[in-house]
């Protein structure tokens, strides 16, 4: 059985040990446009900022590609899948055969057409480790730089820069940052954290044009009129399912790579995981592109053990970020704004000064959603009250409290987690 | 593989697991100076949690999961199961971006402010069994061979 899989971050890793759970004898080539094996993608931040060193980079124990026996193909992209025939077409001219494939090739940064953005030199996405490095490289020379996006790329982009000593303004569409992954109170204290280190956070607001002469940024002009001076820019506004060269395949594209509960894409033998892919959300059972690094790495698992014929099913994504920003801790998890808030019950804990915020989002009796700033601690209870459908109506108010555990729910739950046999002695 | 497991009506709610994992981390391996004296005072990879008073009470600590959430959650890389099915992490390679802490459903990763650093459960790789579980008065730790569930 010839495995082939394209893209070597953490779905390829999650696949690849999927397979070989299953098939200890089948070969496994790995494609990477990229020229470095699997790395902690989210660590570039902290590259940039110089927190760690490029040694640091390294995802995997140094034998793991050995120790899989996997074949590693760095610096390779690929143009073309060949459905029919059963190949893969690299942009070097060299097919290779593949009887499962797998393709997990992430996001591509997303960089809308900006006035002026075009021929500028020092512009930017912060998706890779040489986008990190690029930046680090001609750090010297930066002085100002304009983030445009509030999320969690751009934010992390900014923490990184100021931490090198930049002057940073990130300009945000929304009404306020990490629209999408947080909500209202949680983005006000992150802001206020950017604030008071002297970031300059800008919402509702947008760049229309980027000014300079030739290759050189004096600054940008913004929808208010505003005039922001930099001689660099971040675009940081989102990643879109990495699928292009699909384009002209038999295989089903929507926002992202349309894939069952097995991973299977429309195209029998052919996989999709990871941030490329569109699989089933936890919730709505909707079928969504979620960017999510666990959530990436258990859909490999899936594809991994299901391309080897092994019975896997996919759970459902649930959306989960845990970032830090500016020494504050952040988690959130599951639907933490919810639309209609009627059919939701929201509980809240909130102090502002001390940079502390917990909330809690339940429907039918069920938790689905967390936001905690600060104290995060066990925070992963929650995750599991949330995959578990676990009925929290006895316990609710006890949620919201930081020292919230396993005390506080029912004994035949904690008896299963703690001790499964019933009385082991 | 061995793992441990709780007993929660025969515990008592003394904390000696706490202190046993807490001297076992140390440099010393003395309860004294690890909690007085010691440069770095080490953080309990179990949690003894309690209600009412104390009337009940548990130990709980990591189930070295079959599909660990926290390895997978982790962007470092740091935490990995070795051939034995111990999930461990090195904490040179971890950055404190507390992932583990949001996806163990268990709550067994705790965090090193101090040291940005996060802090689990080892099964005390230079014992025969885990201090906590030596340490356990009332046998209400047990460590033996079972399933995670």
């Amino acid at each position: 059985m010839n495995y082939v899989i394209i893209g070597n971050s953490v779905a390829a890793v999650g696949a690849i040990r999927g397979i070989r759970s299953v098939d200890g004898e089948g070969n496994i080539t790995v494609i990477s446009r990229e020229r470095h094996i699997a790395y902690g993608r989210p660590l570039i931040s902290y590259l940039l900022g110089g927190l760690i060193t490029e040694k640091r980079m390294a995802y995997l124990p140094e034998d793991f590609y050995s120790k899989h026996r996997v074949n590693l193909l760095l610096n390779a992209e690929v143009v073309g899948v060949d459905t029919g025939s059963g190949v893969v077409h690299l942009a070097a001219g060299d097919t290779i055969s593949y009887d499962r494939l797998l393709i997990a090739t992430g996001g591509d940064p997303f960089v809308p057409p900006i006035e002026g953005l075009a021929g500028k030199e020092r512009v930017f996405t912060f998706t890779t480790w040489d986008d990190a490095a690029a930046l680090k490289g001609i750090s010297h020379d930066i002085d100002r730089v304009v983030v445009i996006g509030g999320g969690l790329i751009g934010l992390k982009a900014a923490e990184g820069l100021h931490l090198l000593g930049k002057r940073i303004a990130v300009v945000e569409l929304a009404d306020r940052v990490l629209s999408s992954a947080f909500d209202r109170s949680a983005g006000r204290i992150v802001a206020k954290k950017m604030k008071a280190n002297g970031i300059d956070v800008l919402t509702e607001e947008t760049v229309v044009r980027v000014e300079g002469e030739g290759g050189e940024i004096t600054g940008v002009t913004l929808k208010s009129g505003d005039f922001v001076p930099c001689d660099t820019v971040i675009v940081a506004i989102g990643v879109r399912p990495a699928a292009g060269f699909l384009t002209g395949s038999t295989i089903e594209v929507n926002r992202g790579i349309v894939v069952d509960d097995t991973m299977e894409t429309s195209a029998r033998g052919i996989f999709a995981a990871g941030d490329v892919a569109e699989a089933r959300e936890f919730f709505s059972g909707n079928k969504n592109p979620l960017p999510i690094w666990p959530d990436a790495y258990i859909q490999g698992d899936v594809a991994g053990v299901s391309m080897a014929g092994g019975a896997k099913s996919y759970s459902g994504g649930l959306a989960m970020n845990s970032i830090e920003f500016f020494k504050v801790s952040t988690i959130s998890m599951g639907i933490t704004n919810p639309t209609d808030p009627d059919s939701f019950e929201v509980l809240t804990y909130q102090d502002t000064e001390n940079y502390q915020y917990r909330k809690i989002v339940i429907e039918d009796n069920f938790l689905v959603g967390a936001v905690l700033v600060g104290s995060v601690e066990r925070a992963g209870i929650l995750a599991g009250l949330i995959r578990e459908k676990i009925d929290v109506s006895p316990f609710k108010e006890r949620l919201l409290a930081h020292d919230f555990g396993f005390i506080h729910l029912p004994r035949e739950i904690r008896n299963t987690l703690f001790a499964p046999m019933g009385k082991v002695a | 593989m061995k793992r441990i497991y709780t007993l929660e009506d025969v515990c008592i709610g003394c904390h000696l697991c706490e202190v046993a994992c807490i001297t076992e981390h140390s440099q010393s391996k003395n309860p004294i100076k690890a909690f007085l004296h010691d440069a770095e005072r080490q953080i309990s990879r179990c949690t003894v949690e309690e209600w009412d008073g104390g009337i009940v009470s548990l130990s709980t600590t990591c189930r070295h999961c079959d599909e660990p959430d926290c390895l997978r959650a982790c962007i470092s890389g740091a935490i990995q199961k070795n051939d034995a099915g111990v999930v461990r992490i090195d904490t040179e390679q971890c950055v404190g971006c507390w992932s583990c802490v949001m996806a163990c459903p268990y709550g067994a990763i705790q965090r090193n402010l101090a040291k940005k650093k996060a802090n689990k459960c080892d099964l005390c790789p230079d014992r025969k069994s885990p201090a906590c579980v030596d340490a356990c008065p009332n046998r209400a730790l047990i460590y033996q061979e079972g399933s995670q569930k």
